[in-house]
């Protein structure tokens, strides 16, 4: 590996990682406040990129208004999930909040089959065709086939730098959100203890309906950006890259945001460094995250930045 | 050495919760067959020397010692198969189990696992062999359904002592809290404990209802021949019931005594500030 | 309250049952058409996996998501082992068939049992280091082994045939396979929960800390439970490999998607119920193929609407959710079909006022 492609190898794994990070913090938030493993996380994604694909070909609306208009839905999907589905069990054992999970994970995925149908489609021309060009440093220019073609050098799509920089932004509003307004506070502090927050006069559901809605705003975003990336369509693309990204969280600490999102680079990056050193491992890429979610739950369960809890007796 | 009467020896014990230390150099012991009271305000440390004894945290400091064997790094349940049982502060039953379910699975680990086994060789209590081939032996019933019988009988047996008799076949989370509280040391004692560790097992029982713990307390201790060792908020009982008294403060011993020299002691009642205390030397 | 049965009266009525059963299996046999005879045989594979899953999930109350990881090696195993050499010869054209399957062929019984020990095997490797961890964090760590067996599927080509997967497996699974697995699942899981050790198991589902301090020692007990469900589960592989005679990695054939369905025939059933999962594996099944109509091409009105594919899927994990929601029970509950709570039941029916 020259440092040629070892740069390659690093843009794209922090453009992976940035987009694990921005499914993670969903996972991470909604778990940190109701201990709850959202499986339908994943399953907003996917929606929210198929939401984005009939706008523009059907709706034919313009593609950067079509994605707006997905994230918000996806942020009201998310939101209605919890509403009828997680809401009335919030009492009930967490393990059944965990099955009803799964459910609604199913229910969404059988849906997209239904509604959207279960064969594959392409992404490829919603967006702008210049995202897919590659940005060329370095290399030299030959002759061959009688044309004029670039030989070696650092070739890394645009869309891998537009996705760095999307995220960049995401990651600040959201930081903004969470530390600089009143909601933000609100959702700190309903992580922390519910009923005292609750006595406290703040509105415990509306906080959590918010957490829904913003985390899935933001798997929205990492959709579509991935959809960009990779730009296949099926209702069960959600399901990877959604059980992934819940390993970067758990990597990164379950329950902190900051954990999310090194979690999340830390997983894209070794992914695709892995992919890069040992190319015939290609084909265990999927197997390597799980490899490293049971190292760290064996090793350090409480993952990079998370804090340990201990049960009372 | 240790004089021949000490059953649980706690040898400078320290517990630390990251900066808190919620148990600080306890130095103590419990002698065979008395009664022994464990008194603090809230949040004094008691149940943590409970949880060091039982083998649920590892002390940052210290040994504990129980018939002279070191038990300080057993697990849990090897606690148990030495021969300590335990009651938890806020209930813990199988609550979705039968009553007699609750105090079968207690007599469990005489069958079940080999490890058991070498500790109940060791204190001279095995009787059955505990050993892996009781699993088939369950499963298809070769000599199982005979033992399955002595277990039930002994269940019952315990639980007609204690009156739960007619409440078997209930289900435990359908009891009544002080039933509740009752069939917790059922299932301690038929894990043939010979130390019985109980944690405010008096907490919301009634007067009435806390007297009579007192008198069938005294009574387990001498009808099973065990030692107690019982942390106990209500003043009324531990000083009906213990013969010694040992008070704990912010993590410390600060008083060791019969209940007469507890109740004189000024830094105790420091320590209660009062308010607590008040209703004690009426 | 109600009278109980002798142990002799509950003996000979389960004979009786068994012996009904048997009955009626031997007229379906006979006298019903392939389809149906297929899909009482799919209710007793399904009857297989749901009864091991409860022993994990509902008995012993851990959270594992990994059943269909030790479904498809079971299913891969016996597979391999009971395909003739020139038909794996004729399916790997990927890479060739590796040792020892490109030498050996057996008969089905020896190759279930060898799928069956196999799986176990794996669920004993894979529970040493999950069972440590905690609720949510099994659920998901299990989740991945199976995952990681679905990719090995996906990549060792020369044992699995990569992702074109096996083809012609002989379709031995007929209703007496079926329901004899069963039968004996049933009888040897029922034993087991029926015992000191299924008190233990149960014990440790109520309160870990507890059932540790009565001296139980959890880790090795529930490494226990998990890989005997780990080979009823490497058992019913075999037997559904041998009965859709195609299996292959994909998450939708024997992946999560799998793992999913038995879910849900449990938590339907009741979580922690073997008759409730049982009656939960032959509702889904029977649900599933009488759902089938949705996904048929229809008239109403004399409109025609063309068959829509995954409408059943969608009706059953709506189902699924609701199911959670307003009736998280399920059918049974914890509780058991007894002959004793049958009886109870019929005693109050007839005279004795209800209640
Ligand atoms: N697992 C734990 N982690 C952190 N702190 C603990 C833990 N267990 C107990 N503590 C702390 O140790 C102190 C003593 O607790 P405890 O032994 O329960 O008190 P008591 O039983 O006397 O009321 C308390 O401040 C409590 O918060
Ligand atoms: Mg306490």
């Amino acid at each position: 590996m020259n440092l040629y492609t070892f740069l390659q190898n690093l843009i794209n794994g922090l453009s992976l990682g940035s987009l694990y990070a921005l499914i993670a913090i969903g996972y991470t938030m909604v778990y940190g406040i109701l201990r709850l493993i959202n499986f339908a996380h994943g399953d907003v994604f996917m929606m929210a990129v198929y939401f984005a694909f009939f706008l523009v070909t059907l709706g034919k609306v313009p593609w950067l208004i079509s994605f707006v208009i997905a994230i918000l839905a996806a942020a009201l999907l998310g939101f209605t999930i919890d509403r009828v589905a997680y809401k009335p069990i919030r009492n009930a054992p967490r393990v059944s909040a965990l099955i009803t999970a799964i459910g609604v994970s199913f229910f969404l995925e059988s849906f997209a089959v239904v509604v959207f149908s279960g064969i594959p489609r392409s992404f490829r021309n919603i967006y702008p065709k210049f995202l897919n060009n590659m940005l060329i440093l370095g290399g030299h220019e030959e002759v061959k086939y009688g044309r004029n073609v670039i030989v070696g050098g650092l070739r890394i799509p645009i869309v891998s730098f537009v996705i760095l920089i999307v995220t960049a932004i995401a990651l600040v509003i959201l930081w903004w959100i969470i530390y600089k307004t009143k909601i933000g506070m609100a959702m700190r502090a309903v992580s922390v203890d519910i009923p005292t927050t609750s006595l406290m006069g703040v509105n415990v559901d509306g906080v959590i309906g918010f957490t829904f809605a913003l985390g899935s705003a933001l798997a929205a975003i990492g959709g579509l950006l991935w959809a960009t990336r990779y730009p296949q369509l099926w209702p069960y693309m959600g399901f990877m890259p959604g059980l992934k990204a819940f390993i970067a969280a758990v990597f990164g600490g379950i329950g902190s945001i900051q954990g999310a999102v090194v979690g999340g680079f830390l997983l894209g990056l070794t992914e695709i460094m892995l992919v890069g050193f040992f190319p015939k491992m290609a084909g265990y890429r999927d197997a390597f995250a799980f490899l490293i979610l049971i190292l760290i739950l064996s090793v350090k369960p409480e993952g990079l930045l998370g804090k340990r809890s201990v049960v009372k007796v | 050495m240790r004089a021949m009467n000490e059953i649980l020896k706690l040898d400078h014990v320290t517990m630390q919760f990251g900066g808190l230390t919620a148990v600080n150099d306890f130095n103590n012991h419990v002698r065979e067959g008395e009664i022994l009271g464990l008194i603090g305000p809230n949040g004094a440390g008691k149940t943590t020397v409970f949880n060091v004894v039982t083998g649920v945290y590892y002390p940052t400091k210290g040994k504990v010692l129980f018939n002279g064997l070191d038990i300080t790094s057993l697990k849990p349940h090897h606690i148990t198969h030495v021969g300590i049982s335990r009651t938890f502060q806020n209930i813990r039953l199988f609550q979705d189990m039968t009553v007699l379910d609750n105090v079968m699975v207690a007599q469990h680990h005489e069958i079940a696992t080999k490890d058991a086994e070498k500790y109940l060789v060791k204190i001279g209590k095995s009787k059955y062999g505990a050993n892996s081939t009781w699993f088939w032996r369950s499963v298809f019933k070769l000599g199982y359904l005979r033992r399955e019988k002595e277990m039930k009988d002994k269940a019952l047996n315990i639980l007609e002592k204690l009156g739960l008799r007619k409440l078997a076949a209930e289900k435990a989370s359908s009891l009544p809290y002080g039933e509740q509280r009752l069939l917790e040391i059922a299932r301690a004692l038929a894990t043939d404990a010979k130390l019985l560790l109980l944690d405010e097992p008096a907490a919301g029982m009634n007067p009435s209802e806390s007297q009579q713990l007192v008198q069938l307390i005294k009574w387990i201790r001498d009808e099973f021949k065990v030692t107690i060792f019982i942390i106990e908020h209500d003043m009324k009982v531990v000083m009906g019931l213990c013969e010694r008294i040992l008070v704990m403060d912010y993590g410390v011993l600060i008083a060791e005594g019969t209940p007469d020299e507890i109740q004189e002691n000024k830094k105790v009642i420091e320590a209660y500030l009062g308010e607590e205390w008040s209703h004690v030397a009426e | 309250m109600p009278m109980k049965l002798s142990n002799r009266t509950n003996f000979i009525l389960t004979v009786a049952l068994v012996f009904f059963v048997w009955l009626l299996l031997f007229f379906i046999n006979g006298h019903m058409n392939t389809y149906m005879i297929r899909i009482v045989s799919l209710i007793g594979i399904y009857g297989v996996m749901a009864v091991s899953l409860t022993l994990i999930n509902g008995i012993t109350g851990i959270f594992s998501l990994g059943h269909s990881g030790f479904i498809a090696l079971g299913a891969y195993t016996s597979a391999l082992l009971t395909m003739s050499i020139h038909q794996k010869e004729v399916t790997f054209i990927l890479d060739k068939v590796a040792w020892p399957f490109n030498s050996v062929q057996l008969p089905f019984l020896p190759a279930t049992i060898i799928g069956g020990i196999v799986a176990a095997v794996f669920s004993f490797l894979i529970g040493w280091p999950s069972l440590r961890l905690s609720g949510d964090y099994l659920a998901i760590a299990t989740l991945g082994f199976s995952e990681i067996i679905r990719i090995l599927a996906l990549n060792l080509r020369s044992i699995t045939n990569g992702a074109l997967g096996l083809k012609s497996i002989p379709q031995y699974t007929n209703v007496w396979w079926s329901w004899t697995w069963l039968l004996i699942t049933v009888l040897f899981v029922g034993s087991l929960v029926n015992s000191s050790f299924g008190r233990a198991l149960k014990a440790i589902r109520e309160d870990r800390v507890a059932a540790a301090s009565m001296g139980i020692n959890i880790f090795k007990h529930q490494l226990l439970s998990f890989v005997i469900g780990g080979f009823f589960a490497g058992i019913s592989g075999s037997l559904y490999a041998h009965w859709l005679t195609t299996i292959d990695p994909r998450t939708t054939s024997i992946g999560v998607m799998l793992t999913f369905n038995v879910l849900i025939m449990i938590v339907i059933g009741g979580l922690g119920s073997i008759s409730g999962a049982i009656i939960g594996a032959g509702l889904f099944a029977i649900l599933t193929e009488w759902l089938r109509f949705l996904e048929e091409p229809m008239k109403i009105f004399s409109f025609e609407f063309s068959g829509i594919a995954g409408l059943r899927m969608l009706v059953f994990s709506a189902m699924f959710v609701m199911v959670m929601i307003f009736w998280p029970r399920g059918i049974m509950g914890r509780k058991e079909l007894t002959w004793n709570t049958l009886y109870s039941k019929l005693r109050r029916g007839s005279g004795e006022s209800n209640e």
